[in-house]
């Protein structure tokens, strides 16, 4: 994670070995994520950096037991910064044969597997395709095994409770968490009170909850367990004093346009039509109606941002957001937005593509979309995210150019963001500058025009109901300055001229090297969320003395205006991305650089270790 | 139609004009209809500042240009989605739909099921003139079976829509139907403009070039009274000179014809118009032209609470007593303090 720590490379370099990467593994019914989510809440009260990544399934119920009912949660935490969920786990929490199956290859070489045996019966070891049980075949011979009967130590502990079966065994997931709290000693009592406030209503369940919670704690503390269980203390990491909490993208999204409509004294109108991983922004912003949102869920995704255009329009800040598919949808619209030189925030969570793709699995591969994906010549701002915490940076800015240009302008996010956890530190808001909207609302000297531009080359913003500037706009090319209808060629060729140097024109910030030095051997780009595994790489081969830098763009279009320049000052420049190279090819049409690609479209995020082997080929 | 338009204002067509060459093929319907909506935007009294036209793409969407008000001529079949943002962000804009039978019942269809459904506050004038003329003469939605076109050099073979039994069977709480040269269209204007909701008008327009005279069956001057039922709220169902009315079969339950002898309506059990009667309205929706004449005017007008109008109070209700505080929502949820002891909750 980013924001907790100062960012000095220097105080980055203590060893990895004290952090920790667990993870989670069961039935999507088994409550994989929640027991995750409560152990991060601990994991930030112990004062651990973190990182979290949840893996689930597209299925909402798929069939118990199965291998792609297996939904996962991956936590990373330590006493040190912490930048990605981390590469191979160091204990695996296996619900059942599938969730063993599925994720035991990652596991790393002498790590730790708790199994739940009461679940390895026949059935489940078959719907997991195993012809023996892997818990006694020697199979998991490279691993420390620990077989636990988790499902019949969690019936005995809710037995006083009077629960039915399947309710009983659903306190699995906290007796598992109660054993992992002691595992790594941690404080109980949160949970406990998070527990007794979740299940207000049935004080009885809420009881048998905890009952299970203190069991798995109580198990680790007293069994005389022979095998590798033994308690492990992660010290707090050295973080800056102040508030924090914990952040998923989608928060960070919808708190970054709040604040950026706030900002620019906008009210905010977000049209959206849900979409896995987008609809999360949608579900924020619906709540949020006392800071002048208006939220509607409209019949389509074209529909969200024909709705999104015409409030803004109507001098709203129009939102739209969605994922790969429905962005394609919304190409039509995003030209009429361009056209009609209206301001407007798009946001892309991108998932796995072509089409359905991959829908809860994260990939970048939005950015020719984003950059090219329109018809006719069609420049508009592009801006990504690399953290949950960033989304809220980038979402105030994306706002800012969108007012201040009249243009639409597209968040990339991704999946891997939008659903993945960090602490953050609650910024000050008045550390913000305000760039509040002025509407034209009178002619001014030298007669209205609804084309005529500022030195930025902004269009006025005018909102019906204004007496004395009627006008009409619309997709059919505009005439310099009148903005009426006209198909003359040599109009069309200065608009199109203006409407490029207005995108090209936007201001944004010199770019700026992350870590490492101006100029050298190599740099490594990247983009979005593969922040995290490039900067541990980048740090880790630069402690063994390696000439490398990383550089993280922010600003996909326009581009830094020193970008060119800087990335000709390294003898070689490589670009890990989560598609099949598209940053890349956009670096080498722009500054003819010679860009290697590194790529990975798994649907998971990086490891550290694929970008340091990608380091290590590239660096002679 | 809404409290801010009821100021009034007064008009003259000149102030409804812009000075932009109107460019429709001379002799369209188009013209006709521009004209009846310039002479009826100064009797309904609204100021053009805060009135705006929407439209999609085709012939009738130009008209926003030729009308001085606000205007939008958007992407094609899509202008209720931009209305309906347009109505959230300033529910005090009066706003016309102007579609075509391609841009609203074809690439737009959903939309137009949506908007009515929701019940947004404004106009929808749906200009059907049967065929694509933008396009340059493909069959339309509304195309009659058989309609032999560049797409269809055979003839057309599927069955056309029906925009009123549409809008109706859409949740639609105001239907009416009128016709590009009638001298009631104006009145059907502004009862579409009077009802609060969305009023769905479908107004019969000749395509002189692609599909002239298409509607002269009913249309045409000669012999209109025997073709045309003129429906008047509380009056009841006549037509023909008063010779000829609407009953309905109660055994068959269905609408029939009958002879009106010596203006004795009620002998003949000739319906009285009831704008509210919403099972009289499906029947007339769907009553066949040429077994019966054309129903015309305002078939159906009940109206019901708005959308944005519910979604106004909706969102004052959710924000009440809270305080946009934007620092403490960022403070919100799961917090921890990192001192230089350690971190507390």
């Amino acid at each position: 994670m980013a924001t907790a720590v100062a960012d000095e490379a220097g105080k980055r370099q203590s060893p990895l070995s004290d952090a920790v990467v667990v993870r989670f593994a069961g039935d999507s019914g088994d409550g994989m994520q929640l027991t995750g989510g409560q152990f991060t809440l601990s994991s930030a009260l112990a004062g651990n950096d973190f990182a979290t990544f949840p893996d689930f399934p597209a299925e909402i119920r798929a069939p118990q037991g199965t291998l792609f009912g297996v939904s996962a949660f991956q936590i990373n935490f330590g006493s040190s910064a912490i930048d990605t969920a981390g590469d191979a786990p160091d204990v695996l929490v296996a619900m059942n044969p599938a969730a063993l199956k599925t994720n035991v290859p990652q596991l790393k070489q002498g790590g730790l597997i708790i199994a739940d045996e009461g679940e390895f019966n026949d059935r489940n070891l078959a719907k997991a395709k195993y012809d023996a049980n892997p818990l006694d075949d020697g199979s998991l011979a490279k691993w420390q095994l620990l077989k636990l009967n988790i499902s019949q130590l969690t019936m005995d502990a809710v037995k006083p409770f009077g629960l039915g079966n399947k309710e009983a065994l659903r306190c699995k997931n906290m007796w598992t968490l109660g054993l992992s709290l002691w595992m790594f000693d941690r404080d109980r009592q949160p949970l406990i009170d998070w527990l007794n406030a979740k299940f207000a209503k049935d004080p009885n369940l809420a009881a048998a909850n905890v009952a299970a919670l203190n069991a798995g704690h109580a198990y680790g503390e007293t069994a005389e367990l022979a095998g590798p269980l033994k308690q492990h203390h992660v010290d707090p990491a050295p973080v800056a004093p102040g508030l924090y909490r914990t952040l998923t993208g989608a928060e960070g999204i919808a708190l970054g346009l709040v604040a950026g409509a706030q900002l620019a004294k906008l009210p905010m109108f977000f049209g959206g039509y849900p979409i896995t991983p987008a609809s999360a922004i949608l579900h924020h912003l619906s709540r949020l109606k006392e800071y002048d949102v208006t939220t509607f869920q409209a019949e389509d995704e074209i529909a969200a941002i024909c709705s999104a255009i015409g409030a803004s329009y109507g001098g709203s800040l129009g939102v739209t957001s969605s994922s790969g598919p429905g962005i394609a949808l919304k190409g039509e619209a995003m030209g009429l937005a361009i056209m009609t030189e209206l301001p407007l925030v798009i946001v892309n969570s991108q998932r796995g593509g072509p089409s359905t793709g991959l829908p809860t699995k994260t990939e970048q591969s939005d950015l020719y979309q984003a950059v090219y994906g329109r018809n006719g010549d069609a420049p508009m701002p592009v801006i990504a995210a690399r953290s949950p915490g960033d989304a809220f940076e980038c979402a105030i800015e994306a706002v800012r150019i969108a007012v201040q240009y009249m243009t639409p302008v597209m968040l990339l996010t991704d999946g891997y963001i939008a659903n993945a956890a960090e602490p953050w530190a609650v910024p000050d808001l008045t550390a913000y500058e305000a760039f509040p909207v002025e509407f034209l609302t009178e002619v001014p000297e030298g007669g209205f025009k609804p084309y005529g531009r500022d030195e930025k080359l902004a269009r006025p913003w005018v909102k019906p109901g204004t007496p004395g500037l009627l006008h009409r706009i619309g997709g059919i090319e505009k005439e310099v300055d009148t903005g009426h209808i006209n198909y003359a060629p040599g109009n069309h060729q200065t608009m199109t001229d203006i409407r490029k140097a207005k995108v090209d024109g936007v201001k944004v910030p010199d770019q700026v090297v992350e870590l490492g030095a101006e100029g050298g051997k190599l740099a490594v780009v990247g983009w979005g969320s593969t922040f995290g595994p490039i900067h541990q790489a980048v740090r880790r081969q630069r402690a063994q003395g390696a000439d490398v830098s990383h550089i993280h763009i922010r600003h996909i279009w326009p581009l830094p205006a020193n970008l060119g320049q800087l990335l000709k000052s390294y003898d070689k420049v490589i670009v890990p991305e989560m598609n099949t190279g598209q940053l890349k090819t956009v670096l080498r049409d722009q500054y003819l650089v010679d860009a290697k690609p590194v790529n990975k479209v798994s649907g998971q995020p990086f490891t550290i270790a694929e970008i340091e082997a990608a380091i290590e080929d590239a660096l002679p | 139609m809404n409290e801010m338009t009821t100021i009034a204002r007064t008009t003259t067509l000149k102030d409804w004009e812009t000075d932009q060459e109107v460019r429709w093929c001379p002799g369209c319907g188009d013209y006709a209809i521009l004209k009846a909506v310039q002479r009826t935007m100064p009797e309904i009294g609204t100021a053009p500042e805060n009135t705006v036209f929407i439209s999609g793409i085709g012939c009738s969407s130009r008209f926003p240009y030729y009308m001085e008000t606000y205007g939008f001529h958007t992407i094609h079949g899509r202008a209720p989605a931009f209305a309906t943002g347009l109505k959230l962000a300033n529910p005090g804009l009066d706003i016309w739909i102007v579609t075509g039978d391609g841009d609203g019942l074809s690439i737009g269809g959903n939309h137009t099921m949506h908007l009515i459904r929701r019940n947004l506050d404004c106009q929808i004038m749906l200009f059907n003139n049967e065929i694509y003329g933008l396009t340059k003469g493909q069959y339309s939605p509304t195309s009659r079976v058989g309609t032999t076109s560049p797409s269809t050099p055979y003839g057309s073979v599927d069955r056309p829509a029906q925009p009123a039994a549409f809008a109706l069977g859409a949740g639609a709480r105001f239907v009416a139907r009128g016709f590009d040269v009638s001298k009631e269209l104006p009145n059907v204007l502004k009862a579409a403009h009077a009802h609060k909701g969305a009023a769905f008008i479908e107004i019969f327009q000749n395509c002189i070039v692609y599909n002239k005279d298409v509607f002269e069956d009913f249309a045409a001057p000669k012999g209109a009274e025997d073709r045309q039922l003129w429906l008047k709220q509380g009056e009841p169902m006549l037509y023909a000179k008063g010779t000829k009315g609407i009953a309905l079969d109660a055994e068959a339950l269905h609408l029939k014809t009958v002879d009106v002898v010596d203006g004795d309506w009620e002998a003949a059990g000739v319906i009285v118009h009831d704008v509210t009667n919403r099972s009289v309205a499906h029947m007339l929706v769907e009553m066949r032209f040429g077994e019966f004449p054309m129903a015309l005017g305002v078939l159906y007008d009940d109206p019901r609470p708005t959308f944005e109008a519910d979604v106004v109070r909706q969102n004052k209700a959710a924000a009440e007593g809270k305080k946009a505080d934007l620092q403490g929502l960022l403070k919100k949820g799961q917090t921890w303090t990192v001192t230089e002891g350690g971190p507390e909750l």
